[in-house]
């Protein structure tokens, strides 16, 4: 058993996201929307030396298998993460993040005049570019430090 | 133009601004040709910011077309005081009318109000954002004075906020059109503008000062640079100056040079322009009405 492994335990049944851009684990759970409050056990552990990213984040979520359509989003913030499905302790499906083409209600616009920054009735979109994201309502492009806009839950 | 609304001039092709400003053309030569197909047809006008000159501008197109308008009226007076969301008060007016212009302070909000809609919709103007109408005329002007082809055009003043440039500088990527932006560094056209033009291949170039490229031009588009965008009044007198011009500056430009402004204008343009040829901006005012009226002929 390696370093990383004792430091993260195994899990049962679950999901494990592994190879996060080091320091990204809790935007990870932000945009997942996984704050614990369901009862789900979360292990997280971060900057774990890794072979390929120098350093990397690992989270574990008992209990919840994520959905390949809930894992692209994290390509924003951690386009080399990893999936694993596991059951009673195997891993049973692997699956990568996949650029989305669209993320929706995720982001929160840094235009605080954009209409979606008011009280509307309205979720962020934003069109996902090669190199960034941009709002589709005011249009505004963010390149940098994108998880500094995901929006509060 | 994919579905009935206006939102942007990015949706609008080639093909699109060449039909409604051959339409313009038709309409202004016959406007009764058009009143019986309009007659009866109501306009909505719900400007959520004041703008005395595009609203009477929108007025005049929908009666002289034989139709009639609503009018929100001032926003001190509506139910937007009492905490509505636009989307709902679209979605109450889109009972009342067979399209809705909107007017409003903040960007994106034509796009969000044209998804609660089924008629069309038209962007007068959403904050920094766009204002399609506008530059359906200023291309009228455009077309009228120099032609859409061949051109080098010369953009001037603020850039950032100026929706009239954003809108216009994108619609002429259809045209074999070279742009040159003319501004103080804060106020450079924004990244999402500069990235439209990029990717539909445009010719752009960036200038803090006019002189240099100023006998090149065929049009000069002028815009107003805002004391309110500046901090500080300081930074403001020191850039406003360089971006104001007159009947002097302009002996360098070439013979036929068209000055344009969306209006209104404070001291950017000195009235010694006015009765010189190269004044073009009471036409491009008064184009707004045939264009506007081929516009609402096209989207009713
Ligand atoms: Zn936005």
């Amino acid at each position: 058993m390696s370093d990383t492994e004792l430091r993260v335990s195994k899990i049962r049944n679950g999901t494990v996201i592994d190879h996060v851009t080091g320091g990204q684990a809790l935007n990870v759970l932000t945009i997942l929307d996984i704050d614990g409050s369901a009862g789900e056990q979360v292990s997280v552990g971060m900057n774990v030396p890794s072979g390929r990213l120098g350093r990397k984040d690992v989270v574990k979520v008992e209990d919840r298998e994520l959905s390949q359509s809930e894992v692209d989003v994290l390509s924003l913030i951690a386009p080399e993460a990893t999936i694993n499905i596991i059951r009673d302790y195997e891993v049973v499906e692997k699956l990568r993040v996949e650029r989305p083409d669209v993320v929706t209600g995720i982001l929160a616009c840094p235009n605080t005049n954009c209409i979606t920054s008011g009280s509307e009735p309205v979720e962020s979109r934003f069109e996902v570019l090669p190199d960034g994201v941009r709002c589709e309502y005011c249009g505004t492009i963010v390149r940098e430090q994108i998880a500094e806009h995901i929006e509060s839950q | 133009m994919p579905q009935d609304h206006l939102v942007t001039a990015k949706e609008l092709s080639r093909d699109d601004i060449e039909a409604i400003l051959d339409r313009a053309v038709e309409i202004a030569d016959d406007p009764s040709a058009f009143r019986e197909r309009h007659a009866d047809t109501l306009l909505a006008l719900c400007f959520f910011e004041p703008s005395t000159r595009t609203k009477m501008s929108f007025d005049a197109a929908a009666k002289r077309l034989g139709g009639e308008t609503v009018d929100m009226g001032s926003v001190e007076s509506s139910s937007v005081k009492k905490g509505e969301s636009l989307a709902d008060t679209m979605r109450v007016v889109e009972g009342y009318a067979d399209a809705i212009v909107l007017r409003h302070p903040s960007e994106g909000s034509a796009k969000m109000a044209s998804e609660f809609v089924d008629v069309p919709l038209i962007n007068a103007g959403d904050g920094a954002g766009h204002h399609p109408s506008q530059t359906l005329l200023d291309l009228f002007t455009i077309r009228e004075s120099a032609g859409l082809d061949d051109l080098t055009i010369g953009i001037m003043g603020d850039l950032k906020y100026g929706r009239t440039v954003h809108s216009l500088s994108t619609a002429l990527t259809n045209f074999d059109a070279r742009q040159h932006f003319i501004s103080p560094e804060s106020l450079r056209l924004p990244r999402s503008v500069r990235y439209d033009l990029h990717e539909a291949g445009a010719q752009v170039r960036e200038h803090t000062d006019l002189e240099a490229i100023l006998p090149e031009l065929d049009v000069l588009y002028v815009t107003r640079i805002q004391r309110e965008r500046f901090p500080d009044e300081n930074e403001y007198r020191k850039v406003a100056g360089e971006y104001q011009i007159d009947a002097e500056t302009l002996d360098d430009a070439k013979a036929d040079l068209s000055i344009m402004h969306p209006l209104p204008r404070v001291d950017e343009i000195a009235p010694d322009i006015d009765e010189t040829t190269h004044a073009n901006y009471f036409e491009q005012a008064h184009n707004g009405v045939p264009v506007r009226m081929a516009l609402l002929d096209r989207l009713l």
